[in-house]
C-alpha cells in the first residue's frame, strides 16, 4: 500500500463525503417525503421537521387513494408485482438465450458472427421510441398487446444486448484449453460448456443478470405504449398519481421507495459480483 | 498401449483466404507401440499444430490420424483415448491439486483405493505431493505445470500427448523430473508424443525424434542418427550444442579420389582435405559441415593424410567450468571448437586446428540435402 500524508487523507475524505451527499440526499429526501403528507411536503421553506404519517403507505398498500375529490382506485400493489414478473421473467429468458448466444459468439468463428453480436448490441444504443411504433403495429397484429409475453418479449431488447456482451467477454477471458482439458478427459461438449465454461463465467453471468434486472425493472417507455394498467410495471404505474386534483406527491414518494427498495437491496448484496463482473478479469486461470 | 499413426497429416489455417497459412504439410509420422517420440522445432513450426489436430482440438486438413489401427481425426476429443498436458497448464481453478490430478479417473469410475494409489505415485514423481490440497491459483508456475503434466500422465492413455511438458521446471528439478518420467512412461508403456524446443529434453527423453521446420518434417530418427546423420542443413545446424560449423567448399576430382577445398569468407581457400570418390555428388559446390566437439586443437598431434589441418586466429576463449568454447578465425570464417579443457591462450594468437576426415559432413550447396557423413576411406 502507498503511504499518504494526513493532508491527502482528509482532502479524500471531504470529497467522499461530497460525492456521497450529491447521491445519496434525493434518496434521503425521497425517504423523508414518504412520510409526510402534501401540506408538509409543499411547505416553503421545507422543513426536516414534521409529524410522521403512514397514510401514504396505508393508501399504497390498500389501493384506495382518498383525495379532496374523493376517493380513487390505485393499482400499485398490482404494478409492484407486475414489476417483478417481468423482470424476472424476461431476465431469466435472457440468460437462456443470451448465455449459450455469448459462449457461441466467444469461442466460434462463423460467418457473420461479428456483424450479428454488433446487431444485438445497436439495439442498446438505438432510441427505444424507435422501435416503438412499427412494433406496437404488429403486436396488434400477432395480438400481442397488453400481454406478459408480448413485454417480456419486447424487454429482450434491453436484457440480451446486455448478457451478451457482458458474458462473452468472460467466456473469452477463460482459456479454452481448460474447457479442451476437460473435454479430452471423456466429456462431452454440453457437459464441458455446464460444468466448467459456466461456473468459470458465473461472477460475470451473475453481474450481467443483475444489471439486466435493474435495466428492465427500470424501463417505462415499453410498457407505457404496448401495456394496459393491468399489465404496467411500477414505473408507468407513478403516473396514477397524477390526478385531477393534483399531483399526490406522499404517495409517489412512497411507491418510489417502494420499488427502489428491491433492485437496491438487490444490488447491496450482489455489490461484489457487480464489481468483479463488471471490471471483469476475475478469472485466472 | 497403441501405436499412433499420424498419415500425410496436412493443416492450413483460414485455407479460403489470400493468404492461406499452412502450418503442418503432410507429414508422416509412425509411432509404435509405447515409443516416445519429440516433436523438436523453432516456434511457429507446426508442432503444436500436430499435437492439437492429435487431440482434436484442429481440425485434420488433409491426411488421417490413426490410434491402434482406428481413424481417429473425426471422432470428438474426449472418445479418441487421448491424454494431455497443456503448455498453459489449463487447471480447473475451483479444484484443488489433488482433485484436479484426480480427476480423468473419477470419469473413469476406478475404485477410490485405486485413485488415491495412483495420485500419491504421480505427485511423488513430480514433487508436488505438498501442495496436493492447495489451489491452482496460489502455486508457482512450476507447480502448476507439474500438476498439469500429473493430470495427463496418471490416465495412462493409449497416447498421451504432452506440450512442453518441462519448459518452466528449475533446472536441477528437470534433470530428475525428466529421469522418472522417462521411468514411468517405459514402465506402463505409454506411447507418447511430446513438444519441445529444448533439444537436450528431446535428446534425453525421446526413443525417436521427428525434427519440424516450417511445417516440414526434417527428419524422423534416433537421436544419434539425429545428430550423427542429419538429412539436412537445417537439422545439421539446428540440433547441437554449439551448432555445427559449416563452411562453403569446392570440389576437385583428383583422379581416384576427390579433394575438398574448404573456403572462407570472399572465397579464400581456408583448409582442404582428401575424400574418397562420392557416386552421388554431381556439382562441384558443396558446404560441408563440423561439430565443434570433433575439431582438435594444436598441431603436435601428428595428422594422418586424412585429416585438414588449418590456422586460425582466436577470437574468443571461454571456459564454461566443463568444456572450453573457443572462436576462431580461419581464413574470415567463425570455426567454433570445444575442448574438455581450458586452454591456456591469448585472444589473436594463432592455432593450428585438426579436421577429421571422418567428422566431416557433406551437403548439396543448393538444396541442402546430405550426401555424405564422414568422409574416411570407408563411405556410408
Amino acid at each position: 500500500m502507498e503511504r499518504s500524508s494526513s493532508l491527502e487523507k482528509a482532502i479524500r475524505g471531504i470529497l467522499i463525503t461530497a460525492v456521497l451527499l450529491f447521491f445519496l440526499f434525493p434518496i434521503f429526501w425521497i425517504f423523508l417525503m414518504s412520510f409526510q403528507t402534501n401540506e408538509d411536503i409543499l411547505r416553503i421553506p421545507p422543513s426536516l421537521f414534521f409529524e410522521p404519517t403512514l397514510q401514504n403507505y396505508s393508501a399504497l398498500l390498500t389501493g384506495k387513494l382518498e383525495t379532496a375529490a374523493g376517493s380513487l382506485d390505485i393499482a400499485f400493489m398490482r404494478n409492484l408485482g407486475n414489476s417483478l414478473l417481468l423482470s424476472t421473467f424476461s431476465v431469466l429468458l435472457s440468460l437462456a438465450l443470451g448465455v449459450p448466444a455469448a459462449y457461441a459468439f466467444a469461442r466460434f468463428k462463423f460467418r457473420l458472427g461479428e456483424n450479428i453480436a454488433f446487431t444485438l448490441l445497436s439495439f442498446r444504443f438505438a432510441p427505444p421510441l424507435l422501435v416503438l411504433l412499427p412494433l406496437s403495429l404488429f403486436f396488434k397484429q400477432l395480438g400481442l398487446t397488453d400481454t406478459y409475453i408480448g413485454l417480456i418479449w419486447v424487454y429482450q431488447l434491453i436484457c440480451l444486448p446486455l448478457i451478451l456482451w457482458i458474458v462473452r467477454g468472460y467466456f473469452e477471458d477463460i482459456s479454452p484449453d481448460i474447457e479442451n482439458a476437460y473435454r479430452i478427459a471423456g466429456h462431452s461438449w454440453w457437459r464441458t460448456f455446464r460444468r466448467i465454461a459456466i461456473p468459470l463465467a458465473r461472477p460475470g453471468i451473475a453481474a450481467a443478470g443483475l444489471l439486466a434486472f435493474i435495466f428492465a425493472w427500470n424501463n417505462f417507455i415499453f410498457a407505457l405504449i404496448l401495456a394496459s394498467a393491468s399489465k404496467q410495471p411500477v414505473t408507468v404505474g407513478a403516473l396514477a398519481f397524477v390526478t385531477a386534483s393534483g399531483i399526490q406527491y406522499g404517495q409517489i414518494a412512497a411507491a418510489i421507495v417502494l420499488s427502489v427498495t428491491p433492485t437496491l437491496l438487490l444490488a447491496l448484496y450482489a455489490q461484489r459480483y457487480l464489481v468483479e463482473g463488471l471490471s471483469l478479469g476475475a478469472v485466472k486461470g | 498401449m497403441a501405436n499412433l499413426l499420424l498419415d500425410d497429416i496436412s493443416k492450413t489455417y483460414a485455407p479460403r483466404a489470400k493468404a492461406p497459412i499452412r502450418a503442418v504439410k503432410q507429414v508422416r509420422l509412425d509411432i509404435k507401440d509405447g515409443e516416445i517420440v519429440a516433436l523438436l522445432g523453432s516456434s511457429g513450426c507446426g508442432k503444436t499444430s500436430m499435437l492439437r489436430m492429435v487431440a482434436g482440438f484442429e481440425e485434420v486438413t488433409e491426411g488421417a490420424i490413426r490410434i491402434g489401427g482406428q481413424e481417429i481425426h473425426n471422432l470428438p476429443p474426449s472418445q479418441r483415448g487421448v491424454a494431455m498436458a497443456f503448455e498453459g497448464y489449463s487447471l480447473y481453478p475451483p479444484l484443488k491439486v489433488r482433485e484436479n490430478v484426480a480427476f480423468a479417473l473419477l470419469r473413469e469410475k476406478k475404485a477410490n483405493a485405486e485413485i488415491e494409489a495412483r495420485v500419491r505415485q504421480v505427485a511423488e514423481l513430480l514433487e508436488i505431493t505438498d501442495i496436493l490440497d492447495r489451489y491452482p491459483t496460489v502455486i508457482s508456475a512450476g507447480q502448476q505445470q507439474r500438476t498439469s503434466l500429473a493430470r495427463a500422465l496418471i490416465r495412462r492413455a493409449p497416447v498421451s500427448l504432452l506440450d512442453e511438458p518441462m519448459s518452466q521446471l528449475e533446472p536441477q528439478l528437470r534433470a530428475i523430473v525428466r529421469a522418472r518420467l522417462k521411468d514411468y512412461l517405459i514402465e506402463h508403456k505409454m506411447t507418447t508424443l511430446f513438444v519441445t524446443h529444448d533439444q537436450t529434453e528431446a535428446i534425453a527423453l525421446a526413443d525417436r525424434i521427428a525434427v519440424m521446420e516450417k511445417g516440414e518434417l526434417q527428419q524422423f530418427g534416433t537421436p544419434a542418427e539425429i545428430k550423427e546423420r542429419p538429412n539436412n542443413l537445417f537439422v545439421a545446424s539446428f540440433v547441437g550444442e554449439p551448432p555445427m560449423n559449416i563452411f562453403d567448399a569446392h570440389l576437385d576430382h583428383a583422379g581416384d579420389h576427390l579433394r575438398i577445398n574448404a573456403l572462407g569468407a570472399g572465397g579464400q581457400a581456408a583448409f582442404s582435405l582428401k575424400a574418397p570418390l562420392l557416386e552421388n555428388v554431381a556439382g562441384q559446390d558443396v558446404r560441408i559441415g563440423i561439430r565443434p566437439h570433433l575439431i582438435t586443437l594444436g598441431a603436435d598431434a601428428s595428422p594422418t593424410s586424412e585429416d585438414a589441418v588449418a590456422t586460425g586466429r582466436i577470437i574468443s576463449n571461454h571456459w564454461l567450468g566443463d568444456q572450453s568454447h573457443i572462436c576462431l578465425d580461419v581464413a574470415g570464417t567463425n570455426v567454433v571448437c570445444v575442448t574438455e579443457r581450458p586452454v591456456e591462450t591469448e585472444i589473436g594468437k594463432a592455432l593450428a586446428l585438426r579436421v577429421p576426415a571422418k567428422a566431416v559432413h557433406l551437403f548439396d550447396a543448393v538444396s541442402g540435402r546430405a550426401l555424405a557423413h564422414g568422409l574416411a576411406s570407408k563411405v556410408h
